[in-house]
């Protein structure tokens, strides 16, 4: 089914969201991968605030390439979501409203979002020309020394992405292949 | 004996890099428009339109087709007359790699140290292979590889007695684990044979293969055919998100080996399987 959602996303319209569901995201999204997620990991350990409220937010795991002049971002597609994997349940707990990426997650992540009521999206890996078109404003709000995995703050317009595990645990990676297997 | 100035070395692989950040060659990018005819699942068939329609706007926009513009994995094969002038050859391919993915707006992936990981800033160094073949020529393949398929990547020290069938069992294992994460529709690069670091390198190389294109081996070229078929009929499709194209090409490459062994290395790449040529 398609839908139009707006970021950030409350935990009713997460609720809403089905395993299978093409949906167009618009709003406002974060990126952070591996080097962002370590140091809000290591954050959180010494008790500081992370550097941006992640409650109803969708973290989208992206490192962009540089942007050429006049454009807002260069490439921007998403990276292997299981490398945040051992990040992931703390920040769904703390109220994190969805994640953006690609690729498996572990068992304790899909816990997670059920416990939760949160939502994670797989964009188009490979297609960062086209997912950059969606992206209309980039601005770098954390560890802008980390340079391709500091922390952005996005709007984005009518980013397609594909609604993997939902509130209920549904996971469209091991429902879809049965589909398509020994055809 | 032929002169060639390093300094010409640099500039064509600076090329090189931004080349093929953005410009899939024709073989990979005809793939990938066919695959999107003959995919039996709609999500997939949609998906592999996106990926066309990305191929378009990195070539015409100049964004780099992923963002992951990779490690830049760099093939010399250096004719043994060739006498190169002007400097360091091995500085002079990295200052490339520097050049190229600066000038060409291209992301810096690439780590100082393994554990420290301090980003070098520049994408260097590159992976360099050099080999010495005859004549006077260069052959220059420079390959950028994401990390996204090359993490999904495996070597299987197998048994003699394990045979044809516990390689085919390796490298479908293989395809199989690495799922969504290596961006399907892959290109599976395998090597067998060698030792531990040859059947790596045989795979490595085995991607840069023209997409349709089988092995001078029969018996290779029929496990080239049966695995391309078994594997697109494991269900895993563009994205990993269901379908009928899981793999676009297998291509193995084998070597002589020792009594004892049978390596076996299987390289995954994504669809973004970059790789521009040049003869010097």
């Amino acid at each position: 089914m398609e839908k139009r959602i707006t970021a950030p996303i409350s935990k009713e319209v997460a609720k809403e969201l089905h395993a299978g569901d093409y949906v167009y995201i618009t709003g406002t999204v974060y990126t952070a991968r591996d080097a962002a997620h370590k140091r809000m990991s290591e954050a959180l350990e010494k008790g500081e605030d992370l550097p941006f409220d992640i409650r109803n937010q969708i973290i989208y795991y992206m490192g962009p390439s540089p942007a050429r002049e006049g454009r807002p971002i260069g490439s921007a597609g998403p990276t292997t979501a299981s490398r945040m994997d051992k990040y992931a349940p703390t920040l769904l707990d703390l109220g994190l409203g969805g994640m953006l990426g690609k690729g498996k997650r572990t068992k304790e992540v899909i816990d997670a979002v059920v416990r939760n009521t949160s939502v994670y999206f797989a964009a188009v890996g490979g297609a960062g020309a086209l997912l950059s078109k969606c992206i209309k404003k980039a601005e770098v709000i954390a560890y802008e020394d980390l340079g391709a995995e500091a922390i952005r703050k996005l709007e984005v317009e009518n980013l397609p992405a594909i609604v993997v595990v939902d509130s209920e645990g549904n996971n469209l990676y091991e429902t879809a292949i049965l589909e398509y297997q020994n055809l | 004996m032929r002169t060639i100035q390093v300094e010409t070395i640099t500039e064509q692989i600076k090329e090189m890099c931004i080349e093929a950040n953005h410009f899939l060659s024709k073989d990979m990018e005809c793939a990938m428009r066919n695959a999107a005819k003959t995919e039996r699942s709609p999500l997939g068939r949609k998906i592999l339109e996106q990926l066309g329609e990305n191929l378009t706007i990195a070539g015409e926009d100049m964004i780099p087709i992923c963002q992951d513009t990779g490690m830049a994995v760099i093939f010399m094969e250096i004719g043994q007359e060739v006498h190169f002038e002007g400097g360091s050859l091995e500085e002079a391919i990295h200052e490339g790699v520097r050049r190229g993915y600066t000038e060409g707006f291209l992301r810096k992936s690439v780590v100082k140290d393994p554990l420290i990981r301090e980003n070098t800033k520049d994408n260097t160094p590159a992976i360099i292979h050099y080999q010495i073949t005859e004549g006077d020529q260069v052959k220059i393949t420079v390959a950028p590889k994401g990390f996204g398929s090359e993490n999904m990547s495996r070597i299987f020290m197998l048994k003699p007695a394990q045979g044809i069938e516990g390689v085919k069992e390796a490298i479908l294992t293989a395809v199989r684990d690495a799922g969504p994460n290596a961006c399907p529709p892959m290109v599976v690069g395998v090597g067998i044979g060698g030792t531990f670091e040859k059947c790596a390198f045989l795979a490595k190389k085995a991607l840069t293969r023209e997409i349709g294109s089988h092995s001078e081996i029969p018996y290779v070229k029929e496990m080239e055919e049966e695995l391309l078929e078994k594997i697109n009929r494991l269900g895993i499709g563009p994205g990993g998100l269901g379908g009928t194209t899981t793999a676009l090409a297998v291509n193995i490459n084998t070597y002589p080996t020792h009594i004892a062994g049978l390596p076996v290395a299987v390289n995954m790449c994504c669809h973004v399987n970059r790789h521009a040529v040049r003869v010097i």
